[in-house]
């Protein structure tokens, strides 16, 4: 289900191309809009279309399998922490969906070093950085039979 | 060339390098960061980290929790299942140290803000199978990317980093790596006292069933290049269990996981004439593994091995019967998320053909083979194990060190430890960054040597591709047909076919032998020498290059690895037509191999598997 993208849509800013995992998005020279080059290395992992701030990127299912008249169309906001889906299928048929993608607000996560430092003891231990506390058990499992 | 002149060389310096930006090398940022509040903690990846990696798309479910808070699994229960998975070949200390620090990775999740769905009656975790838990995770990897980035001294996103450092003064230490920017052009050389490793196993090394368009919808990412070995195997690091290739039992073509309908939905699996044929195969499967038959649950590969059986027989297409399962919207939702979470592809299945898996049963298959450490397989690097717990002859330093000094591992590059999936190569990325964290404390005033000439040759194959190409393709009108170069994608396409005629793939039902093997490393060996000669005509392609280089290394591991193991110890993932039992008495074992890239040789042996828990 390689991605394309609509001419009149596309404001060539390049979100696509920064966030895509394999590459191939990239602007044309000719007309400065994102296209997907190598569509038989795509994914459709919908990483480009997600990010697009004009929603003017689109799946097509991949020609070896997939008959056409279908679309998966999606809307990603990470302000509401969801995601929306809408299906069409070729005989028109459609089903909507809604799923939740975060419980916190973006960029609340806690950086590591801003916990207390540990102590050279911990550090030598066999402990993982929050444990025990964060195993939710008295103590960290061990194995001594191993040695 | 003077195209490149303007190239410059950016050098970086720094403590810790994590290489590869996916769940193992966010684990090492955050965990190395969190013990090493002052050193210098450097992250590089050849996409972007915020979608980067097996996870980029997102995922439907945590496949490695124990639930030892609410005394639902132990360690132990979880090494007697990846054992059992694996048909008895694991690194039990491994797995066992997964699993016992895997709880504390999930629960930062879920505090960082990933959705894991609850159980309404006793508010636990909502689980899938006795390992897996649901979770809302289209997000989960920019929400572990952000811990990563905030734990970082700098990330630096697309540099394909192609070679490991050596250090020239010390023999077998690591130094660092090289690189280049598939942006700008420039070569990046990374210095650094301790390496993690932690890159991609390997789609792309077998001929896909997809083969137009549609090779981009493997089961695994195409741009999962094998890195993880390609960098490994060719520093001299000590592998094993390359053979243990791994096939997929999914939906046809859009290769929806099967899990929650398998565990949480209950649907089943069956011929085309409804009949069960994994229980009517069973005394079948126990002639061809004994004992093995009859661990629960079935082992992956003999679970495909039956369905394999059924389609020879011309009993397919096999059905997953959905419509018996989605009575009640909240179900169909479920199965609905389990695919656009992490696959949407099979959505745009579904509709194109006109699917309702409410109504419809949908065909499954059996993959092509892929190379990994982390799913039900394991491939990888020998590495040290943890101080408490590992056998002597698996302890040599610092956990998760490989057979390198400095050089560490995590997720699919660590071998013999099946099961990890997102949470277990996250955990591993911890415990290898905190090992990191000590190694370069303890080696303090040591810094990595790196010999300017090492680098200047390696710059200049790096970028050869890039020549081979200005200058073979003034020689032609246009097109894609010159004397003196291939394509990366004409490379990668001769390696699939070798891979997949020779070594094991679809078109022989998995099956090989001896002969076949010797004649795919006659042709796998032209082929590595003809890597001199691919032509890039781009950055992109230039990356390309790459990472068809690491796979057609990690594809003569695999194919090695494969012809010294004689035994079929997993049917249904691939065949010794020459072997075709399992041989307990002679081959309950690792195999390793170390390649000598002084001697171009390489060394296969067996290592011992030490069972630790009953």
């Amino acid at each position: 289900m390689p991605t394309f993208t609509y001419m009149t849509r596309c404001d060539g800013c390049g979100q696509c191309v920064d966030i895509c995992p394999s590459d191939i998005m990239h602007i044309d020279t000719v007309y400065r809009r994102s296209y997907n080059i190598e569509p038989n290395f795509c994914w459709e992992c919908y990483s480009c279309v997600k990010a697009c701030p004009q929603h003017a990127i689109d799946v097509r299912g991949y020609a070896d399998f997939a008959p056409l008249g279908h679309s998966v169309r999606v809307l990603r906001e990470e302000a509401n922490g969801t995601i929306s889906w809408k299906i069409r299928y070729r005989d028109g048929r459609e089903k909507v969906f809604t799923f939740p993608i975060r419980t916190t607000p973006w960029g609340s996560i806690k950086p590591p070093a801003d916990y207390a430092a540990p102590d050279s003891v911990a550090l030598n231990s066999v402990l993982l950085s929050h444990e025990p506390t964060a195993l939710m058990v008295a103590t960290l499992p061990t194995l001594l039979a191993g040695r | 060339m003077s195209l490149f002149s303007s190239r410059k060389t950016r050098y970086v310096d720094t403590d810790i390098l994590i290489v590869g930006g996916g769940f193992g090398g966010c684990g090492a940022t955050y965990e190395s960061r969190y013990w090493g509040r002052d050193l210098n903690i450097t992250l590089v990846e050849k996409a972007n980290i915020e979608r980067s990696g097996a996870v980029a798309h997102g995922l439907s479910a945590i496949n490695c929790y124990m639930g030892m808070r609410w005394g639902e699994n132990q360690p132990e229960d979880f090494v007697r299942y990846a054992r059992g998975d694996l048909m008895g070949l694991v690194r039990e200390d491994l797995i066992f140290d997964i699993a016992r620090h895997v709880d504390s990775s999930v629960h930062k999740f879920e505090e960082w803000g990933l959705p894991i769905m609850k159980d309404p009656k006793t508010g636990h975790y909502l689980r899938e199978g006795r390992w897996q838990i649901m979770i809302h995770g289209e997000s989960y990897k920019p929400i572990i990317a952000e811990a990563a980035r905030k734990s970082a001294s700098a990330v630096y996103n697309r540099i394909m980093v192609t070679h490991l450092l050596m250090d020239s003064m010390i023999p077998n230490r690591v130094a660092g790596a090289v690189g280049f920017s598939v942006r700008d052009g420039n070569p990046y050389v990374f210095r650094a006292k301790a390496v993690v490793v932690a890159a991609g196993g390997g789609s792309h090394i077998f001929r896909p069933r997809s083969v137009g368009e549609g090779m981009g919808r493997t089961w695994y990412a195409p741009w999962s290049s094998a890195s993880a070995y390609g960098l490994l195997l060719r520093a001299g690091a000590k592998m094993i269990q390359m053979e243990n290739r791994i096939v997929l039992a999914r939906f046809k073509d859009g290769y929806g996981p099967v899990g929650a309908w398998f565990l949480l939905l209950g649907s089943k699996a069956a011929n085309a004439y409804g009949d069960n044929y994994e229980a009517a195969r069973f005394e079948e499967l126990k002639a061809l593994v004994g004992k093995y038959a009859e661990t629960k649950p079935m082992p992956t590969c003999l679970r495909n091995h039956a369905m394999l059986q059924e389609m020879r027989a011309g009993n397919g297409p096999i059905y997953m019967h959905t419509q018996s399962v989605l009575d009640t919207r909240e179900k169909e939702e479920i199965g609905w998320e389990d695919f656009l979470d992490m696959t949407v592809g099979q959505a745009a299945v579904w509709a194109s053909q006109n699917i309702d898996p409410k109504e419809t049963p949908s065909e499954l298959i059996t993959s092509e083979p892929y190379v990994m450490g982390s799913h039900a397989t394991c491939s990888g690097a020998w590495a040290s194990g943890p101080e408490d717990c590992a056998p002597a002859d698996y302890q040599w330093g610092y956990n998760r060190m490989t057979t390198v000094d400095g050089l560490f591992g995590a997720g699919d590059t660590i071998g013999g430890s099946a099961h990890k999936f997102s949470s277990g190569s996250f955990t591993e990325g911890r415990i290898a960054g905190k090992s990191a964290v000590r190694y370069v404390l303890d080696m303090a005033g040591n810094p990595p040597q790196v010999d300017e000439a090492q680098l200047r040759a390696l710059e200049q194959a790096i970028f050869k591709p890039m020549d081979n190409y200005t200058i073979g393709r003034n020689g032609i009108v246009a097109g894609s047909v010159a004397p003196g170069y291939i394509s990366p994608l004409q490379g990668l396409q001769r390696l699939e076919k070798i891979m997949d005629e020779y070594v094991g793939g679809i078109s022989t039902f998995y099956v090989t032998s001896a002969p076949m093997l010797e004649r795919g490393l006659e042709l796998l060996t032209m082929l590595r020498e003809d890597l001199d000669h691919i032509g890039a005509d781009s950055l992109h392609q230039l990356q390309r290059a790459w990472e068809l280089s690491h796979r057609v290394w990690t594809a003569e591991a695999v194919l090695r690895h494969t012809l010294f193991r004689q035994e079929t110890r997993w049917p249904g993932y691939y065949y010794r037509g020459d072997y075709p039992r399992l041989d307990d008495d002679e081959w309950h074992a690792f195999t390793a191999s170390r390649y000598d890239a002084r001697a171009d040789e390489w060394q296969l042996t067996k290592l011992p598997v030490h069972h630790i828990i009953e």
